[in-house]
């Protein structure tokens, strides 16, 4: 069989992940954390003030992300690095891998066989991410990062916000630094929020869109792909 | 415009009509509805031949093709216990609209299968022969193959081809003239392969069966090019046909790979019947039940948003009838299919037209079941496919003018047709060179992640197919001066295709007649069912 032509050499292919290649969001991830606390009476207390603030996350997020990560990432203050990290595999196989979307797998091979890199570039946090871009065998993963103090977390994360117009940024500073060219280049996203990463490469593609960026998509005649729905 | 009235004057010739004085308007189709217009005095109005009657016991002829094939032993003969057999099946492109049940693929794969189980042959794949197309959905296979197949085979040995599956696909040769040859890897690992054909024009089946409907884009380079389409003098005759010669290469070397048993069917052009049937009739003929039912019908259609008229168009399934089945070795069945092909279709036209009118209808090949026919494929129906509806010379002379009707609405499928989308509004805008397209742009289309990813696991048609469609107008583009477009609902679509646009057949042809002189010599092409224009 004929190869690829790997006109894409230098090309690279994005991803969110929460709603595109995930059917989860870091909601999940955080209460997941919140309910393996080193004591039952913990675990109840963060699993009920996760519940609680759920409404507030989202309306923060609604109304801007950078507040969204202001107060929900507050939730981390104190916990150990060492913890994090660890639970980050058991997260992995009991939350994320069984909420892989169907054909995300094989729309990551269709891209690397066309000769794209494959970065993740997501709002979540970097640890709980990794063995998923493992998983999913990426070239790389951009994702926030908590900040930690004598290994404890801050409750901080570290600047720049992977969020909104600085994903764009970041994915331009990332294409300048590998020789890659963003005009031939793909992204992938389902929600709005994420138009500035959308619009920044020369294919953007909605992927399980919400009804504001599937309406975009069509305006824009942007590709929009189902990875939700099986082959 | 005037009411249809019923005429008694008798007419010198069936199939060719001249409009007189006291000639009644004729019907065209426009997208998902009709226009209906008065046409110059002298105009001539080709028809459709009358259906030719269906074979009473289809089985039964499907069964003797079976046993008495064409230089090739029976195919009980060809079967022995433990072998492997591909069955390959024409997909839903053909025919148009989708016949009703049962279809009759769903007949002779029911012989078939019978026959290899008689024969104790159990390792049966069923291939969807698509080639770039989209893949059909599991409720489209239900209803061409039956449920009696449907349950025994799917979904393990019934599926759609995978032209991008890099395991699935593998390379059988190269033509003299250099042309790689890819074919599916099942089908080419077969003890015997069956092509179940659905011959519905004269450019489908023969070699196109297997060297297209199992094979890759790698080989569709070969001939699915403006070149070869330009150099094609009409796609509808095969033997002046470019890009048949180059798929007849292809195929010669698949059969060397691998032995295979054709079996073509040919269909009547039965696409109306019951209370449609007048729509096959010459409007001089019309009753004056026939007169109101199409002037209830066009009231209603006038009313109906369109997606209620497109739906009412696509769940109306056409009446075709099997008028011959045959099998063997490729040529000498094709060959048989041809002539019965061109029995129903041909129609003798003296000398060519210097106008030629046609209506284009809500379908083609590449939209069943699709929200729109969009632009391109309004294009491909009127540059590529009926432009090409000729034998000998082209009914349209060179330098000549096209008028067609269709509303040319800036809609496309975004599931069946994502590539298109991009093609349309950001190649075309650049360039509607299909030269510079093909070179520049078609790679980056066919090997786009996110397009091939929709045509393997979703229903949209491969990246690289509207250029394919661009290709197959290219003759059209080329041999016609002008296209002038009657009833466009925006200004945008015409214009990227470089057509005009008029408010009236009277209109557009006052326009032609501005570049052809007064005298010039107006044809309407009155279609569908299909009609080959065979012009001495």
């Amino acid at each position: 069989m004929p190869s690829p032509h790997h006109k894409y050499k230098h090309s690279a292919a994005f991803y969110d992940v929460d709603g595109t290649l995930i059917r989860i969001n870091i909601v999940h991830a955080f209460a997941f954390y919140a309910q393996r606390q080193p004591s039952l009476i913990e675990s109840a207390k963060r699993t009920v003030l996760t519940a609680a603030s759920v409404p507030i996350f989202w309306a923060a997020d609604k109304l801007s992300r950078k507040w969204f990560n202001e107060i929900f990432y507050r939730g981390y203050e104190g916990a150990s690095e060492d913890r994090l990290v660890t639970l980050a595999e058991e997260l992995f196989e009991e939350v994320i891998e069984p909420n892989i979307y169907p054909r995300a797998r094989d729309l990551i091979e269709e891209s690397r066989r066309a000769g794209c890199r494959q970065v993740i570039v997501s709002g979540a946090l970097d640890f709980t991410l990794r063995p998923l871009a493992r998983y999913l065998e990426v070239d790389d993963l951009i994702a926030n990062q908590l900040e930690f103090v004598d290994g404890y977390a801050t409750g901080k994360l570290k600047k720049p916000f992977v969020a909104g117009a600085t994903k764009a940024e970041i994915m331009r500073d990332y294409a300048h630094k590998h020789g890659l060219d963003l005009a031939r280049s793909w992204a992938y996203s389902d929600s709005f929020s994420d138009y500035a990463m959308l619009a920044v490469v020369g294919h953007p593609t909605a992927v399980n869109p919400d009804l504001r960026l599937r309406s975009i998509a069509r305006s824009y005649d942007w590709p929009v792909l189902d990875l939700d729905q099986a082959s | 415009m005037r009411a249809i009235r019923p005429r008694t004057r008798p007419q010198s010739r069936e199939h060719v009509v001249t409009i007189d004085t006291d000639s009644a308007p004729r019907i065209l189709f426009s997208g998902e509805n009709f226009v209906l217009e008065d046409l110059p005095v002298g105009t001539r109005v080709i028809y459709p031949k009358r259906p030719l009657t269906g074979i009473a016991n289809p089985q039964a002829a499907i069964r003797y093709a079976l046993n008495h094939p064409e230089q090739m032993e029976p195919l009980h003969a060809l079967l022995r216990p433990g072998m492997k057999v591909t069955v390959a099946i024409d997909d839903i492109s053909m025919p148009l609209p989708i016949m009703r049940t049962p279809d009759v693929r769903q007949l002779v794969l029911e012989i078939v299968c019978e026959m290899l189980a008689d024969h104790g042959v159990d390792d049966v794949h069923l291939i969807i022969a698509l080639a770039l197309h989209r893949r059909m959905t599991d409720a489209e296979i239900k209803r061409m193959v039956g449920p009696k197949i449907w349950s025994e085979y799917w979904p393990d040995r019934l599926y759609n081809h995978d032209a991008c599956d890099p395991d699935g696909m593998v390379v059988v040769g190269k033509t003299m003239h250099g042309e790689l040859v890819e074919l599916n890897r099942r089908a080419a690992e077969s003890d015997l392969v069956i092509y179940v054909n659905m011959n519905f024009v004269p450019m489908n089946g023969g070699h196109k069966s297997m060297g297209v409907g199992l094979c890759g884009y790698e080989s569709l380079k070969a001939h699915h090019t403006p070149k070869a389409i330009a150099d094609s003098n009409s796609y509808m005759n095969p033997p002046d046909s470019a890009i048949s010669h180059s798929m007849n290469r292809q195929g010669r070397v698949v059969e060397k790979a691998v032995k295979v048993f054709h079996i073509e069917t040919v269909l009547n052009n039965r696409t109306f019947d019951g209370p449609l049937s007048f729509l096959m009739k010459n409007e001089d003929e019309f009753t004056e039940a026939d007169r109101l039912k199409f002037q209830g019908m066009k009231w209603a259609l006038d009313k109906l948003p369109f997606a209620a008229r497109r739906e009412i168009f696509m769940r109306t399934p056409a009446a075709y009838e099997l008028i011959g089945c045959y099998a063997g070795s490729c040529e000498p069945t094709h060959e048989k299919t041809l002539a019965k092909s061109f029995e129903q279709y041909a129609v003798e036209v003296e000398g060519q037209a210097d106008i030629l009118i046609t209506g284009i209808p809500y379908i083609s090949p590449y939209n069943v079941n699709s929200k729109a026919l969009n632009p391109l494929l309004v294009q491909v129906m009127a540059l590529g496919y009926f432009y090409h509806m000729y034998r000998n010379k082209s009914l349209l002379r060179e330098g000549g003018v096209l008028i067609l009707t269709h509303p040319c609405s800036d809609k496309f499928d975004p599931v069946h047709h994502p590539s298109y989308i991009e093609f349309f509004n950001r190649l075309l805008p650049e360039t509607r060179d299909a030269y510079t397209l093909e070179k520049k742009y078609q790679d980056e289309f066919a090997y786009n992640p996110s397009y091939v990813e929709m045509y393997r696991r979703g229903n949209a048609y491969h990246g690289a197919h509207p250029f394919y469609m661009w290709y197959w107008g290219q003759r059209g583009r080329e041999k016609v001066s002008r296209v002038i477009v009657v009833g466009a609902d925006n200004a945008t679509v015409p214009e990227l295709m470089g057509w005009e646009t008029a408010d009236s057949i009277a209109e557009a042809v006052a326009m032609a007649r501005g570049t052809m002189g007064r005298s010039a010599q107006i044809t309407m092409l009155h279609h569908p069912p299909i009609v080959i224009s065979d012009v001495v």
